[in-house]
């Protein structure tokens, strides 16, 4: 079992006659997934990493009953690209871009509130359900198949966790690194609920970073309404307040909320233990289990 | 990305948000010049990225051509919150009957822009956020309809801002508005808004906080960014599109993904050392940009080693060492040693590439990250004796 995505999901890949689209493409396909067709304005017709590439993202769906996308669109385009996936009633968008607008962004978050269908990121490395299906960037041949959910706002930050997990025989049922950008699809909140009820995830790991309030939502979340054991990590803890530390996101105000001690006691006081290291999330998880 | 206060300004008054008279100066000569050319009394502003600046003793006024002197004396050189003063902005004093604000921000947990005003304005806004939040009145915008006038007329009414000047702070809120959503802001507020005796509102001073990802549309604020960089190591950082951030330390750090980096600069602080920078060279870096990467931090006279951390996801290993191999080979000398820890896509081959002579290769996270912590502390007692 897994979350949101499987062996039967069948992506249309927006963007895929880029360098990134293409190249990754291919690495999806070659991880198993479900590649049914590209989405590129002006390129239908082509056949790009062995599937169909059709001008439009409702073209791609209707003749390739396409019920996921992943978005390789640089930033400039990017937006609209979304907006153009949630037009097609898609079940799951996910926006691998870096670097779209933030007011774009708050654009499509308004646009996301009437639609159906699910987007997880953007500026997100995507979601992996180990030995069926990976959308997105992440580097395949370090997860495994087994019984830990992972939910990320950082994408090698979940490398680098997933690696310690892996190598000690602790395989994952699905990871999904939902971006570190101020305004995002899927929040932990969301992934945290799908973890919840997925009957094969027996923990969950949830790394999150400093700026916004999500995590100390979502160890509310936990405290109240799941049953599943969750392990944290945060980082971040010797970032200086004020400054912008890569992500947009990963900001603190300096007005006490934001920061890793708040986000760290937070998930404490909901039962939740936060690892000093990635080992010790490893750690950690192993108790749980 | 911030503007200073006088760039802010220009583009205020571009659209006709009224602002003091002023003008930039950077010697003492120029700031006496400028002062008598707007009549006294001026205030003496330094720009610097610095909050506080009032109280730091960074902004002062002067009455006469004595007063301008000696507060120009004072403040162009002075080191204000580890940033040196090398301009200020010579502004004429408004006299003020009232002081307001007015503020544009995203509200992140709403996903939503939001607009804000107070009669509290001329203090920490921060505070009053904190200690008075209802003295600050706040309206959510659909960002896909703009700032409605009935927004902007209902959000300064429930502020108790005077009738007299309501509809202009109105009028101003609306033209801010509009600022932010054209160019992109990230925070645009001004505070104090003042109110003359004569009932005119005048802008005071000026923030604007530029989202970064947007500056490709944005190329007129692009060029104010090189202006607005503080010091050489940031200006290269914009130079060669990194993120970075100068810290106190000693160990240099470097890695790709925001977060692996703030992990990394945690693990060094966790094992007794003291992060010197953030800098992330982002995804699918190729050789010239690892290069580019040692090149800063190297840059960083503080720097006494240098661990470079790399999860290839996205960015491949082979790639990196590439990378790290044909910058550390220009140097007869390595300047501080270099460890470099790779995992990830093709990472096996990229530590087969790695010239260790040149760089101390560490299978692990915690391993590089405690050999470079080591190095750093060898070379810091090397250097005292």
């Amino acid at each position: 079992m897994s979350i949101l995505v499987d062996d039967d999901t069948r992506v249309v890949v927006q963007g895929i006659t880029g360098g990134e689209g293409k190249f990754h493409a291919e690495q999806m396909i070659d991880y198993g997934t479900n590649v049914v067709a590209g989405a590129v304005p002006g390129k239908g017709g082509q056949e790009v990493a062995g599937v169909p590439v059709y001008d439009t993202v409702h073209d791609a769906v209707d003749e390739e009953d396409a019920d996921a996308s992943v978005i390789f669109v640089p930033p400039a385009f990017a937006a609209d690209a979304i907006f153009e996936a949630l037009d097609t009633d898609l079940d799951l968008a996910v926006a691998i871009t870096e670097g779209i607008p933030t007011q774009d962004m708050a654009k499509v978050n308004k646009r996301l509130q009437e639609t159906d269908t699910r987007l997880q990121g953007p500026n997100c490395p995507g979601i992996i359900t180990p030995g069926e299906a990976k959308l997105g960037i992440l580097p395949g041949n370090i997860f495994s198949e087994g019984k830990v959910g992972l939910v990320s706002r950082s994408g090698t930050l979940t490398y680098q966790v997933v690696d310690s997990l892996t190598q000690r025989g602790i395989g994952q049922t699905t990871a999904i690194g939902i971006g570190g950008d101020p305004i995002i699809g899927t929040d932990f909140i969301d992934a945290l609920e799908l973890f919840e009820a997925d009957e094969d995830t027996e923990a969950v790991v949830m790394c999150g970073e400093i700026g916004g309030e999500d995590e100390e939502e979502a160890a509310e979340y936990i405290a109240h309404n799941m049953d599943t054991p969750v392990a944290g990590f945060i980082a971040g803890r010797t970032a200086p307040p004020g400054k912008r530390m890569g992500h947009a996101g990963a900001i603190v105000s300096g007005s006490g909320t934001g920061t890793a001690e708040s986000k760290i006691d937070a998930l404490n006081d909901a039962g939740v233990p936060v690892g000093d290291t990635p080992e010790e999330v490893a750690d950690n998880i192993e108790d749980l289990l | 990305m911030k503007l200073h206060e006088y760039q802010a300004k220009q583009v205020f008054a571009e659209v006709g948000i009224p602002t003091p008279g002023s003008t930039l100066a950077t010697t003492v000569d120029e700031v006496v010049e400028a002062a008598s050319d707007l009549g006294y009394p001026v205030a003496v502003k330094a720009q610097v990225h610095v909050g506080g600046r009032g109280k730091a003793g960074g902004i002062k006024l002067a009455e006469n051509e004595d007063e301008a002197r000696e507060a120009a004396e004072d403040i162009l050189g002075m080191d204000l919150k580890g940033y040196t003063v090398d301009k200020v902005l010579v502004e004429e004093a408004v006299d003020f009957t009232n002081e307001l604000y007015v503020g544009v921000t995203m509200d992140r947990g709403e996903g939503q822009p939001v607009v804000m005003v107070s009669e509290k304005g001329g203090v920490n806004i921060e505070e009053v956020a904190e200690e008075d939040p209802d003295a600050i009145a706040r309206e959510h915008v659909d960002p896909a309809f703009g700032l409605h006038p009935y927004q902007a007329r209902k959000v300064v009414y429930d502020a108790g801002i005077p009738r007299e000047v309501a509809g202009d702070v109105a009028s101003i809120l609306t033209t801010l508005y509009d600022l932010y959503e054209d160019r992109d802001g990230s925070d645009v507020e001004i505070n104090p808004l003042m109110v003359t005796s004569d009932d005119e509102v005048i802008a005071a001073d000026a923030v604007m906080n530029i989202d970064e990802d947007a500056l490709f549309r944005q190329p007129e604020l692009a060029e104010m960014e090189e202006e607005a960089a503080e010091d050489d190591l940031e200006a290269k950082a914009n130079e060669y599109g990194f993120d970075y951030v100068r810290l106190d330390g000693n160990v240099g750090i470097i890695g790709n993904g925001a977060g692996l980096v703030m992990t990394t600069l945690d693990l060094v602080d966790y094992y007794g050392g003291e992060p010197a920078n953030f800098l992330d060279i982002g995804g699918g870096a190729k050789a010239e940009r690892v290069a580019n990467a040692l090149d800063m931090v190297f840059s960083d006279e503080n720097v006494d080693s240098v661990v470079f951390n790399i999860f290839g996801g996205i960015t491949r290993g082979d790639e990196v060492a590439k990378g790290i191999n044909t910058a550390l080979e220009q140097f007869d000398e390595i300047p501080k040693p270099v460890v470099v820890r790779l995992a990830g896509t093709n990472a096996e081959e990229g530590r087969e590439i790695l010239n260790d002579e040149l760089v101390t290769v560490e299978e692990t996270l915690e391993g590089a990250v405690q050999r470079a912590v080591e190095y750093a502390d060898e070379e810091a007692t090397e250097v005292d004796q």
